[in-house]
């Protein structure tokens, strides 16, 4: 690689707003259709961005967490479902790259970083939803030890229309276990998802494995670290990711509800002018401001290291959620109707948002790892 | 905090077991808020929170300046303080002259 790393950072971030401003406009169609078209899906991918924070030597630009933030928070403030193949890519990448062996990572991760290759992340069943403990999926070592047998059904997969591999949670001999599982591989079934509250263009699928054969060395870590560790890491990089989204999705609005209420005159004055307007305007403009210091504050501990700042992510990700969804919520009281229309870009981010205070640990979640975090360092001495 | 995040000085080869045990419950009591001795095997007791197990990883990392590979998520060495004693003294002593760290190379 010969550019440095800052200048491939400064260049890739640049990349994500362009690729957001020309997704501007566009969005909205694919948000009706319910799909990101193949060839946008592809450019985006191979722009390097969906896993650019691996290292070089992964083929991968080595971008900071704050880089990384800015490229999602360019995507989501456009398009969730764009920011979501960022988010699920990464995610899978961020695993592979702390819980694969040397001759995994090897394998995956430089593909993953050109994006020649897509991954999904597949652990949500009907049984399993924020306790994914419960997860019912099995991993049976099968022809001597090796290979595996995967088996089971899995829910609201993000881009699981599109994805090449998907990285499964299930379980062996009761334990957890993750493992890759190329979609193209005999057993494997995807139903399209379509009509959801949010997210529609995110190519979202159930699937279906139905006994599908993977060769050994597709498990990434030995069973019983498959949830604590693996799926773990990517959540925690998933979740900061939608943090950064969210972070664009609450500017967004604010930038639209500002423009509207500063040009839209009813009865002789501007919508602005209404003192009521104003409060809301000034209330989701703070929060947005708050959601982005936050996001940086975790990009910052995260920065310090491997397994930083997993607990600064959950509080961005829940502060940033609430924002977005706040903003998605007042930007469309203050557009009215035209909030409402079908192409309204701060009604589809209303709805976008509701779905990021569900996914990636439900609000109430976050408030339980973060109150349980307060009382660790204010409750030691009672 | 009690428990900083600098590595300790001489935790490296040598250090005492008694002086890491006594750090490991020291952290573990702090994080699982109750008083955790060296042999209780706080996975079984059911104290732990679907995030400890990273935690728990990026303390021993920092703490004494080692790294976990997935070659060392034997979950047993995770167990208690004394099995996590064992994992560092074998990790600081045998392992420290080639430690290398996940994606650096
Ligand atoms: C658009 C979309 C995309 C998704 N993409 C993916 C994907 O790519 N991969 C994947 O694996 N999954 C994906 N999911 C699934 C998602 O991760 C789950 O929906 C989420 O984990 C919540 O699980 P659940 O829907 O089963 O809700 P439940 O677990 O049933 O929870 C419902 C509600 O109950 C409350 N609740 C639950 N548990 C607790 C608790 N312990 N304490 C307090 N309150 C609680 C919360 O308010 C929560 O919102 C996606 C979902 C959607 C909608």
């Amino acid at each position: 690689m010969s550019a440095t790393t800052e200048t491939a950072g400064a260049r890739l971030v640049a990349a994500a707003a362009g690729f957001a401003a020309a997704s501007r406009d566009a969005a909205a169609d694919w948000d009706r259709e319910g799909r990101v078209p193949d060839g946008v899906r592809r450019d985006l991918a191979a722009t390097g961005l969906l896993a650019a924070d691996l290292p070089p030597a992964y083929g991968g630009a080595g971008l900071t967490p704050a880089e990384v933030g800015e490229a999602a928070a360019h995507l989501g403030g456009v398009c969730s479902a764009l920011r979501g193949l960022l988010t699920v890519q990464s995610m899978v990448a961020a695993a592979l790259a702390r819980w694969g062996t040397r001759g995994q990572r090897a394998h995956w991760l430089p593909a993953l970083a050109e994006g020649t290759l897509t991954a999904g992340f597949a652990a949500t069943e009907e049984g399993a939803g924020s306790a994914l403990g419960e997860v019912e999926t099995t991993v049976d070592e099968t022809a001597g030890g090796a290979a595996l047998t995967v088996t089971g059904r899995k829910k609201w997969i993000t881009f699981g229309q599109d994805a090449d591999v998907l990285l499964v949670l299930g379980r062996t001999g009761g334990k957890p276990a993750a493992v890759l599982v190329e979609t193209d591989r005999p057993g494997v079934t995807r139903e399209p998802v379509r009509g959801q509250l949010g997210m529609r263009a995110a190519g979202i699928a159930h699937l279906t494995l139905d006994a599908v054969r993977v060769p050994a060395d597709h498990r990434i870590a030995p069973p019983g670290a498959g949830l604590s560790h693996v799926a773990a890491t990517a959540l925690d990089h998933g979740r900061f990711t939608v943090a950064w989204g969210c972070v664009g999705m609450a500017e967004a609005c604010v930038a639209d509800a500002a423009a509207h209420a500063a040009t839209r005159v009813q009865g002789g004055v501007p919508l602005g002018g209404h003192q009521a307007v104003g409060a809301l305007l000034a209330r989701i403009a703070v929060d947005a401001a708050a959601a982005r210091e936050l996001a940086a504050r975790a990009a910052r501990f995260r920065a310090g290291g491997q397994g930083r700042g997993v607990t600064e992510t959950i509080v961005a990700k829940y502060a940033a959620a609430d924002a977005a969804a706040r903003a998605g919520r007042d930007a469309v009281q203050i557009l009215g109707a035209a909030g409402c229309a079908s192409d309204s870009r701060v009604g589809r981010h209303y709805r976008d948002a509701k779905i990021m205070e569900i996914i990636e640990g439900a609000q109430q979640v976050s408030e339980l790892h973060i109150a349980a975090h307060v009382m660790r360092r204010f409750g030691a001495g009672a | 905090m009690s428990h900083g995040s600098e590595p300790i000085a001489d935790a490296a080869p040598g250090a005492g077991a008694e002086q890491i045990t006594e750090e490991i419950t020291g952290f573990l009591t702090d994080a699982l808020r109750r008083p955790i001795g060296p042999d209780d095997d706080y996975f079984e007791l059911g104290l732990v929170d679907s995030l400890f197990a990273l935690e728990l990883v990026t303390y021993v990392e920092q703490r004494f300046a080692l790294t976990v590979e997935v070659e060392d998520l034997d979950l047993d060495s995770f167990r208690t303080a004394h099995r996590l004693t064992e994992f560092v003294r074998r990790k600081t002593g045998a392992d420290a002259g080639r430690r290398t760290h996940v994606g650096d190379h």
